[in-house]
């Protein structure tokens, strides 16, 4: 059993080290009363939250709370990293964006955003994608560094960035109706890879963009990333250094796990081997900017072909192997089985006929028709690129999700 | 002697949709094969083809990470809760 010394304890200590600036201004006092009046926070605090300088790594659903968490607060320097653009589908949770920013940068609706709430701090945007190149460079004029971005390539950037920089990384993830939130990258602390040494190689695990997620789920779990952040400046309270905290919105129930740094860590350890950044990408089992390609050793069959044979009259039976509710948002009219189903329900196919099988981008489906050819089917094929790509190329009409 | 086990959001779709599941046991070894037992789909979820927990993958007995307990032989009791947490990333890969 670990004794108490083990795990980090609560931060009495500021994580901002500056010395703080001489005063408010009036407008400034007016501004922040709320805060000025709590013993806890007070002059000094707010003092400390205008020296502050935080970067966000990401400006979407945990980073806009977040930025705008910390703007209204005024730390007084924030940094915010995005290289991406307003989609239509941002708008579900990303808060920080009003319809009229769709294709906008995100990085510059952001910033006009958070200067539009506080025109007192300093916004400084970094329109680009960290990486192990630019990282240490960006991150080394922040104090704390929270990431939003909630992939693992990045979290492991950041991770590692901030252990070498002895910074500290306020961390939060989400993932349907459930997040994962605590403070990495304190020198006394546990790191992210004393958690997890290594990401899950891909497709094992379902991104928000294939799994989804509740929209106010990163509205809490981003709130609480910006109180821990406000916490570690004005250094009050009990931080969550060496605790990860369990959020599950569907159950509505908070949950606590003890996390511990692990000597064998080979980031933060006593012996370390991982001394620089890395290739994250690869690390990931991620090349480029795409996730895997699904599997290419599968038959496949282009929409406009589909739509040609069925055309033509060809007997095709329509496999569609994506799950109930998705059928329900839009469908080719095919047959239903989940592709989780299809080992229990595959004596429903015929084996003499041609099958087309279809999901949402054909991930799934590659798997499907991988299984349905050891289960003995000979005549099957893989829609290339799901339903997605027959609204592209064949019928418009049919939503996107 | 039952323990309940806390099966995370991305790995229920694995575990009959459960939330959770009672299982008799007095290690969190006996838990987790009592566990891929009855859903023999969680074990490559849980585990790598050596046999190993998956390395994204974190037990805890209650608030306590097994890694720094017994591991595999760390003991359980009627009414402990064992966490199955693994690591989550909701963002696209950027």
């Amino acid at each position: 059993m670990a004794t108490k010394s083990d795990v980090a304890g609560p931060v009495a200590a500021s994580a901002v080290s500056e010395p703080v600036p001489v005063a408010l201004t009036k407008k400034e006092i007016e501004r922040y009363s709320r805060h000025l009046i709590m013993p806890e926070v007070g002059m000094e605090g707010q003092l400390k939250l205008k020296q502050a300088k935080v970067l966000c790594i990401g400006t979407g659903g945990l980073g806009a709370p977040l930025g705008l968490y910390l703007a209204a607060a005024g730390v007084g320097r924030i940094g915010l990293v995005d290289f991406d653009k307003v989609d239509d589908s941002n708008l579900q949770r990303q808060i920080l964006f009003s319809t009229k920013d769709v294709g906008r940068p995100k990085i510059e609706a952001a910033a006009d955003r958070l200067h539009g709430l506080n025109p007192e701090i300093q916004i400084d945007t970094f329109d680009t994608h960290l990486s192990s190149e630019n990282a240490l460079e960006i991150l080394k004029d922040y104090d704390i560094v929270v990431d939003g971005t909630d992939n693992f390539p990045t979290r492991y950037l950041v991770n590692d960035a901030c252990v070498l920089l002895k910074k500290p990384n306020v961390y939060g993830s989400i993932f349907r109706f459930e997040g994962q939130i605590t403070i990495f990258g304190f020198p006394a602390g546990p790191c992210y890879r004393c958690l997890y040494p290594e990401p899950p190689p891909p497709g094992l695990v379902p991104s928000c963009a294939e799994g989804g997620v509740l929209g106010v789920l990163p509205g809490i779990v981003g709130a609480i990333q910006a109180a821990e952040t406000l916490k570690l400046i004005i250094g009050k309270g009990e931080s969550l250094i060496g605790r990860l905290l369990l959020f599950d919105a569907l159950a509505m129930r908070f949950r606590e796990l003890k996390l511990r740094k692990n000597p064998d860590c080979p980031m933060c350890g006593v012996r370390p081997t991982i001394t620089k950044l890395i290739d994250y990408a690869e690390f990931c089992g991620v090349r480029g900017e795409e996730a895997p390609a699904p599997q290419t050793s599968v038959p496949e069959i282009t929409p406009r072909d589909l739509k040609a044979r069925l055309d033509r009259g060809d007997d095709l039976y329509i496999l569609d192997v994506r799950e109930p509710h998705e059928y329900q948002i839009c469908n080719l009219g095919g047959h239903l089985i989940p592709l989780g189903d299809l080992s229990k329900r595959a004596s429903e196919l015929d084996s003499s006929r041609e099958i087309v099988a279809h999901c949402r981008s054909g991930k799934r489906s590659a798997e499907a028709v991988e299984f349905l050819q050891r289960a003995g089917f000979r005549k099957v094929l893989n829609l290339k690129g799901g339903i997605l790509a027959w609204s592209d190329e064949v019928d418009p009409s049919v939503p996107k999700y | 002697m039952a323990v309940k086990v806390m099966i995370p959001t991305p790995l229920r779709a694995y575990a009959g949709k459960n939330e959770s599941v009672e299982i008799p046991a007095t290690t969190v070894g006996e838990v987790l094969k009592g566990l891929t037992d009855k859903y023999a789909d969680l074990k490559k979820h849980l585990y790598s083809d050596d046999g190993r927990l998956r390395s994204f993958v974190n037990v805890y007995v209650n608030d306590e990470d097994i890694r720094y307990a017994q591991k595999d032989q760390t003991p359980v009791r009627d009414g402990d809760t064992v966490s199955i947490v693994p690591s989550i990333a909701g963002g696209l890969k950027n």
